[in-house]
């Protein structure tokens, strides 16, 4: 049943509103407009008295749906947090006063860009309603964690420690994974703060690499179980409600319904055999870093001994970035960042156990980690020589080798004698296929781009997840195969809600970072599960409670939506409908952009929340000289910078913004109905900006793929402008920063100009 | 001294830098250079080295023993300290430089006429003497280093600048003859015999003994 809607507005006249613009004006707009049933003004609505006003107000069955005019959308969310209710907001501060110089010339423009907002808040507000979640939620507290390595051991202890079951599954017979071969791990720990920088300090030396112990305490803890020699044989549901069925050595399978899932699948060895230059599988004392933990495990602490013949190692040769950081074929392109503290290690076994010479030669030599640095002087101080050099080739000489190379301090030709040489080789992510590969190569621009998809496509490894989901089998790839997970803004999310990434499989690291990532994935999950368990959004939209729903019968089934959405979120029914697991969604809102129908929406953002702002912004007729330029910002990045742009021009750091823009907060540019541009075109607007984030491999787009799917979709709205017998100058698309607070408004400026040189548009009536 | 030349050459056969460790003044921090460069691009005398503090200690880890004791390199030093309070790894680089150049001198490896060296022994030979430094018997040798003929030129150059200072008592011209000492000389010369006995034992304790000459 439809409730009936009791609008009313409250206008804040404090933080200089008051003075700068004339108030009655601002509130018979909201009422005889906006037709709102009153509007109120309070000289400090965030104070407690103000808010006292509001919720005296709610709790008297006043209102149920109120428009807040005073500061942007983003402040003070703490102080009008009325979940009961619906809001709109009219950004009179940071949205106009701040952006407006305070002179009596500019008092007329400034006056109607805040009755424009006054009218736009009133129309969003009759279209929204109080997000409610679906009711299709359950708690369910047990995670999955897939990968028996150091990564996911620790992903597994880290989730069952704050008290949620684990289900651990395992490829191998034991757990431990790829790291179970090493004989000592990189150390965890700097020095201690007091050791004096010396040449003969304490400073930290190889480890026990503590998988036994890793294994002793998962097994210890009773919330663990764990599949050995097992794999995922399919995964379905959402967050809150994943089904796996867990196929396990016996050959039978074990079904279990989980909360929110870990891919903690480390990573492969590169195949040294497509380094031929050093002699890797033609010479048996040519052996990889991998490989070497092998020898050094076998020897336990005795001198290390060489494969070919047996004898003790009395010098080595250790070639870092063998097959990486290099554009050939068959090299990795990227740094796989544990090798050279790796190497070091390496070389201290043999400093150790064999008294052997031992030489690192290397190009840069980075050591991340907590230890990394004073590692690297444990390395120097135990007299392992440290060359500035790149290896050419490894050639036998006599029974041992010959190391050829360039010294680039020394800028010379020159070469090195030894028993073994180890070739630092990289960690290629231990992935399923990328569900995104085939799509890949028919959007091929080139053929030369074409080939490589395909290639790609081919040798695609198999399922780890076997998702039946719409969009593919595993978690999307972004470079060299590795998941896509935002490195800085939001590590271990990835396009498959309530499905982490730790460690190796999202960018190469060591053990330790291994483990640190296990743990913030393992929170990141438990945190999804909860959240399904309230039908509140993940990350970005954290804790929003709408979700987006369509109305059936006015559904072409022309599947843009499914195909769009970046997150895989939405499937099809048998009569190829959307089905939309709104616990995977993310709330972005690109499907409601991509529909050509316009049949999707939210409780609180939709076609008609955005449409009737901009068709109720007052547009003057085209002799006014008055041009109104609408700008869509995404919430994420361009909304705050302009909010900040604000905050810089008050305090005369920043430039003022063009009284002609009217702008409005999206969710995402993805969220862009092509509607709202050609309704905006329609009814009189002379330009429009769209400001979204960064996109590709680069992106800040907080929805990964959404500014560039509304990219995609935008690249044709000059055909629109044509039909219109527009200017294409009309639209400008930009991809804006968080930190462009200067360059956000200037973008809005700069399509006045155009305007002005341009001329208005004839479409005003 | 081309003796123990040859024996320091036998004994450190394998490596350079175990020699440096072992001889020279602070070469244990040799090893802990970690090739950044920044004692190069601090040197105000870079540009006129052959071979800068970085090229040196990678020389030396390179073994090119030959190349780095011969080098004229250490002595550009003048110890203004600029590498030691920039590096990263507080290597005492200027010490080193001294005692790069010091061994090489105690192994008759430095280049020949090297100013630095030259003035460096005449500072000393002077300073021994009379316990202390005969300023104008210390200069005056300066000018005919080169040979008479530019002695004379200098000699006369200076000559107002000497003539100022004997105004104003800052020098005086009698000093050239014999000069005055500090008051115990000879305890003054017993300490510097001591001192000489012991880094004899010193740098006989970390390498080989030099043979008696046959």
């Amino acid at each position: 049943m439809a409730e009936q809607k009791k609008l009313a507005g409250y206008l804040c006249t404090g933080c200089g509103i008051g003075e700068r613009l004339d108030v009655q004006q601002l509130t018979t707009i909201a009422v005889r407009e906006g037709k709102l049933a009153s509007c109120k003004t309070h000289p400090m609505l965030c104070s407690a008295e103000g808010v006292k006003l509001i919720r005296d107000d709610i709790d008297a069955g006043q209102v149920t749906h109120m428009m807040i005019a005073g500061c942007s959308r983003r402040a003070k969310i703490e102080a009008f947090n009325f979940p009961t209710v619906a809001i709109s907001r009219a950004n009179l501060r940071e949205g106009v006063i701040w952006l407006r110089p305070n002179t009596d010339a500019n008092r007329e423009t400034t006056q109607e860009m805040a009755n424009d907002y006054i009218r736009m808040a009133a129309a969003e507000i009759k279209f929204m309603s109080v997000p409610k979640s679906s009711g299709q939620q359950e708690l369910n507290k047990r995670i999955l964690v897939v990968g028996g390595g150091v990564t996911g051991m620790t992903a597994a202890l880290e989730t069952a420690r704050a008290g949620y079951p684990v289900h651990l599954v395992a490829e191998e017979a034991q757990l431990g994974g790829v790291w179970n071969n090493l004989y000592k791990r990189v150390p965890f720990r700097a020095a201690a703060i007091d050791v004096v920088r010396n040449n003969d300090a304490d400073l930290p030396r190889p480890e026990d690499p503590g998988i036994a112990d890793l294994t002793a305490q998962i097994n210890a803890e009773s919330l663990i179980t764990v599949h050995l020699n097992a794999r995922i044989a399919r995964t379905s549901g959402a967050p809150g409600r994943f089904t796996a069925d867990i196929a396990i050595e016996s050959g039978s399978t074990v079904t279990e319904n989980f909360g929110a899932i870990i891919q903690a699948t480390d990573y492969k060895p590169y195949d040294a055999s497509q380094l031929p230059e050093f002699g890797y599988g033609k010479r048996p004392d040519v052996v990889t870093n991998f490989e070497l933990e092998k020898l050094a495990k076998e020897a336990n602490g005795a001198p290390i001994k060489r494969p070919s013949d047996g004898k003790e190692v009395s010098s080595v040769a250790f070639i870092q970035c063998a097959g990486q950081r290099s554009e050939q074929p068959g090299h990795l392109p990227y740094c796989s960042g544990f090798c050279c503290t790796e190497s070091i290690k390496q070389a201290l076994y043999f400093r150790e156990q064999n008294g052997a010479d031992a030489t690192i030669l290397f190009t840069d030599m980075r050591t991340p980690g907590a230890a990394g640095e004073d590692f690297y002087r444990c390395g120097q101080q135990s007299m392992v020589t440290f060359t500035k050099g790149k290896a050419s080739a490894v050639v036998q000489n006599g029974a041992g080798l010959k190391v050829k190379f360039k010294d680039l301090i020394l800028d010379e030709d020159t070469e090195l004698d030894c028993d073994l040489v180890v070739l630092a080789t990289g960690q290629i992510p231990h992935n399923g296929p990328d569900p995104y590969a085939q799509l890949a190569v028919e959007e091929a621009e080139s053929e030369e781009e074409k080939a490589a998809a395909r290639l790609k496509l081919e040798n695609a490894p198999p399922s780890i997840l076997n998702l039946d989901y719409r969009q593919g089998t595993d978690l999307p790839h972004l470079r060299h195969g590795f998941v896509d997970s935002h490195f800085i803004c939001f590590p271990y999310e990835t396009r498959r809600t309530g499905i982490y990434a730790a460690g190796p499989v999202r960018r190469p690291m060591d053990m330790k970072q291994a483990m640190e990532d296990a743990v913030g994935a393992a929170m990141k999950a438990i945190q999804a599960a909860e959240n399904a368990a309230r039908g509140a959004a993940a990350h970005p939209r954290v804790g929003d409670l709408s979700y987006p729903s369509f109305r059936k019968e006015g559904c072409t089934q022309c599947k843009r939506c499914t195909v769009e959405c970046p997150f895989g979120a939405i499937n099809e029914d048998e009569q190829k409908y959307p089905v939309f697991n709104e616990s995977r969604c993310r709330r972005c809102g690109t499907c409601m952009g991509a529909c050509p129908v316009r049949v999707i929406s939210f409780e609180n953002y939709s076609i008609d929340t955005v449409g009737q702002q901009i068709k109720n912004v007052e547009i003057p007729d085209e002799f006014s000289e008055k041009p109104r330029i609408l700008a869509l910002a995404c919430e994420n990045d361009a909304y705050p910078a302009l909010d900040m742009a604000a905050q810089a021009a008050r305090t005369g750091n920043g430039i003022e913004l063009t009284p002609f823009a009217r702008v409005i907060p999206v969710r995402c540019l993805g969220s862009v109905s092509l509607s709202w541009i050609t309704d905006a075109l329609n009814s009189g607007f002379d330009g429009i900006v769209l400001m979204g984030c960064r996109r590709d491999d680069d992106y800040q787009c907080h929805f990964v793929r959404g500014s560039a799917m509304a990219a995609e979709r935008l690249s044709k709205v000059g055909d629109t402008l044509q039909q219109l017998k527009l200017e294409t100058e009309r639209v400008a698309v930009y991809e804006v920063a968080i930190t462009d607070i200067h360059r956000a408004p200037q973008l809005i400026n700069d399509m006045a100009t155009t305007i002005e040189k341009i001329g208005m548009s004839p479409f005003k009536f | 001294m081309g003796d123990l030349n040859q024996a320091m050459i036998e004994k450190y056969r394998t490596s350079f830098l175990k020699e440096v460790e072992a001889n020279v003044e602070e070469g244990e921090w040799v090893k802990m250079c970690m090739q950044c460069g920044v004692c190069s691009g601090s040197c105000p005398l870079g540009k006129f080295w052959n071979h800068p503090p970085q090229e040196i200690f990678m020389m030396i880890r390179a073994g090119k023993r030959e190349e780095v004791l011969t080098s004229d390199a250490m002595w550009m030093c003048t110890s203004c300290y600029n590498c030691v309070v920039r590096c990263p790894r507080e290597v005492p680089i200027t010490h080193i430089m001294h005692g790069l150049a010091h061994y090489a001198k105690r192994l008759g490896l430095t280049p020949k006429n090297q100013p630095t060296a030259e003035f460096a022994q005449r500072f000393w030979n002077n300073l021994l003497k009379k316990g202390r430094v005969n300023e104008l018997k210390l200069g005056v040798s300066l000018y005919f280093m080169n040979g008479i003929g530019p002695g004379v030129k200098t000699a006369i150059k200076m000559a107002p600048v000497g003539i100022g200072m004997q105004r104003t008592q800052r020098m005086s011209a009698m000093e050239l003859f014999g000069g005055h000492a500090i008051k115990d000389l000879k305890g003054f010369h017993a300490i510097m015999q001591k001192a000489q006995e012991l880094e004899a034992l010193r740098i006989a304790q970390y390498s080989v003994a030099p043979r008696p000459t046959a």
